[in-house]
């Protein structure tokens, strides 16, 4: 323990880590509960997937034609933001034909990704650090994008939470109040997606559904207000972030399964807990 | 093919020639009619014979394909802020985490621009939720009410937008009126002050709360209350429908405020 302390004091790459955590825990846990609210997190899990497709193709475009800026992160921003969009207007377009494109677009975003980085010139791209997220590679432009993210994102949330609540619970009435349903719903949607750019470097495209998920879901299992579940997730999301930190810095692993497995347990523990009125 | 537009007393809405389609078939075809001011009118009729689009169409959801709406002498899609919609509580996410309280607002959404909801907009849906008999229960969660403290909490959102037109859809079904007597109560008193467009399956209620009754089945014809029971058997048993409607159009003047051909 007192290693780890030491160790967020000398080396900077642990602190990066470290303020990251701290901040992607503030957006998960208020993300993760409008997800497991609107019970949206089959799309997250898509746009997870397919967002390995924009970094397979930012690696492999990056390198051939030598574009410094084409980075993993840029095309992971473009893609998600891409496939949230189509997603978006597929599901307010025909809602019976949602579930057949978030799948199509979960698996066209890992085969293309894979091509890619398979034919990726010069040396191998490590594919599993993607697949499984490593958040000791943290670098310092990393822990910018991430708090420019988290303002952006705690900022639209404070401005628009009661018409995105409104628009989660009953999208007609909303609109008939005069709220536009459908860009709530957009926007909501975007916002999911660039969580999900970030917890992807946390837990890596496989596991970053359930660190997004699982602490809004434990809360939820206690709390019957909104706001209450996203405080509770993000206490959640930190003591998990910061924990699962500590213990791939102690063991040297990865830190992704750590927290998805104590995450899950906590919240499998929560169902032996009788809740109030159920 | 001629309605019958009096200025007294005010018409609230006003169809006129109206029909609607979603693929070929007309699922309203040339309906015409009006409520006045202060009218409660009770929409019956069998599933898929167009009530629920109906309803869709004067809250501007939907366009006709012909026709003309009018809603407070206004397009339906101007006269939205001042109509108050009460959809079906069964329609909802049972554990969604809100509270009354907070549905109740989503009635002033309107007079949101960000951040949070004013002390005049809380007093407002505080009084509202007074109205139907459910000032307690204020801080309940949603998951914790009775079916029909849920639609009663749907009502109180619809009068927080301080309408002038209140429309509900089925706002009995799935709901045992013998222990949610207090809907039927609260529904009552509303009748009293508001005009009131309401879809039901209950002949109960419609023998309570309507003034007279519209019949929609693609068209439409009008009954004044009581119902006999000829009229009943005819309206929900399918092999006498056909009937029913040749010959209610037969009869029209007495009973249809619009004429078929």
């Amino acid at each position: 323990m007192s290693e780890f302390f030491e160790a967020v004091q000398t080396i900077p790459l642990i602190r990066y880590a470290l303020l990251a955590g701290l901040v992607s825990s503030l957006i998960f846990g208020v993300v993760g509960s409008f997800v497991v609210t609107r019970r949206i997190g089959y799309i997250a899990a898509a746009i997870a997937h397919g967002m390995l497709g924009g970094i397979g193709a930012a690696i492999y475009f990056g390198r051939t034609y030598d574009i410094p800026w084409l980075t993993p992160t840029f095309g992971a921003v473009v893609s998600s933001l891409l496939f949230a969009g189509i997603i978006g207007w597929v599901s307010l377009r025909s809602r019976d034909r949602e579930d057949t494109i978030i799948g199509a677009i979960w698996a066209f975003g890992m085969a293309a990704g894979v091509l890619f980085i398979q034919y990726t010139p010069g040396k191998n791209v490590n594919l599993e650090s993607f697949l499984l997220g490593n958040i000791l590679l943290t670098s310092k432009s990393d822990v910018i994008a991430t708090v420019t993210l988290g303002v952006i994102v705690l900022t639209l949330v404070a401005l628009f939470y009661h018409k995105l609540v409104a628009v989660c619970f009953d999208e007609e009435f909303a609109r008939l109040r005069g709220v536009s349903s459908h860009i709530y719903f957009l926007l909501l949607l975007i916002i999911t997606a660039l969580s999900m750019v970030l917890l992807v470097r946390v837990a890596g495209i496989v596991l970053s559904l359930a660190l997004l998920v699982l602490p809004a879901a434990t809360a939820s299992r206690f709390f019957r207000r909104l706001w209450l579940i996203i405080l509770v997730s993000i206490v959640l999301s930190l003591i998990y972030n910061t924990g699962g930190l500590m213990l791939s810095f102690q063991l040297d692993t990865l830190t992704g399964p750590f927290i998805v497995i104590v995450a899950s347990v906590v919240y499998g523990l929560t169902f032996l807990v009788k809740r109030k009125g159920m | 093919m001629n309605c019958l537009l009096s200025s007294e007393p005010p018409i609230v809405v006003a169809c006129r020639d109206l029909s609607f389609r979603y693929g070929k078939p007309l699922v309203l075809d040339d309906v015409c009619f009006q409520v006045e001011e202060g009218e409660s009118l009770c929409v019956i009729g069998p599933n898929g014979g167009g009530k629920s689009t109906l309803m869709k169409l004067l809250l501007g959801l939907l366009e006709p394909v012909s026709g003309e709406i009018q809603v407070l002498g206004k397009t339906p899609v101007k006269a939205r802020c001042e109509i108050g919609y009460v959809p079906q509580a069964i329609r909802f996410d049972p554990l969604f985490p809100i509270s009354a309280l907070d549905i109740v607002l989503m009635g002033r959404l309107d007079r949101l621009g960000v951040g949070l909801f004013s002390g005049k907009c809380k007093n407002a849906a505080r009084a509202a939720l007074d109205e139907v008999g459910l000032a307690d229960l204020a801080n309940r969660p949603f998951s914790d009410l009775s079916g029909g403290q849920r639609q009663r909490v749907l009502i109180a959102r619809a009068l927080a937008c301080d309408p002038k037109l209140l429309l509900l859809d089925e706002p009995t079904a799935n709901i045992d009126l013998s222990v949610e007597e207090a809907l039927l109560e609260t529904l009552e008193k509303l009748r009293e002050r508001m005009t009131i467009l309401l879809v039901t399956h209950d002949l109960d209620l419609v023998s309570r709360i309507g003034d007279s009754v519209l019949c929609v089945n693609h068209r439409i014809h009008r009954h004044s209350l009581p119902l006999s029971g000829e009229t009943i058997r005819e309206i929900y048993s399918g092999a006498r429908r056909l009937e029913h409607d040749r010959r209610t159009r037969h009869s029209q003047g007495d009973h249809s405020a619009c004429e078929h051909e």
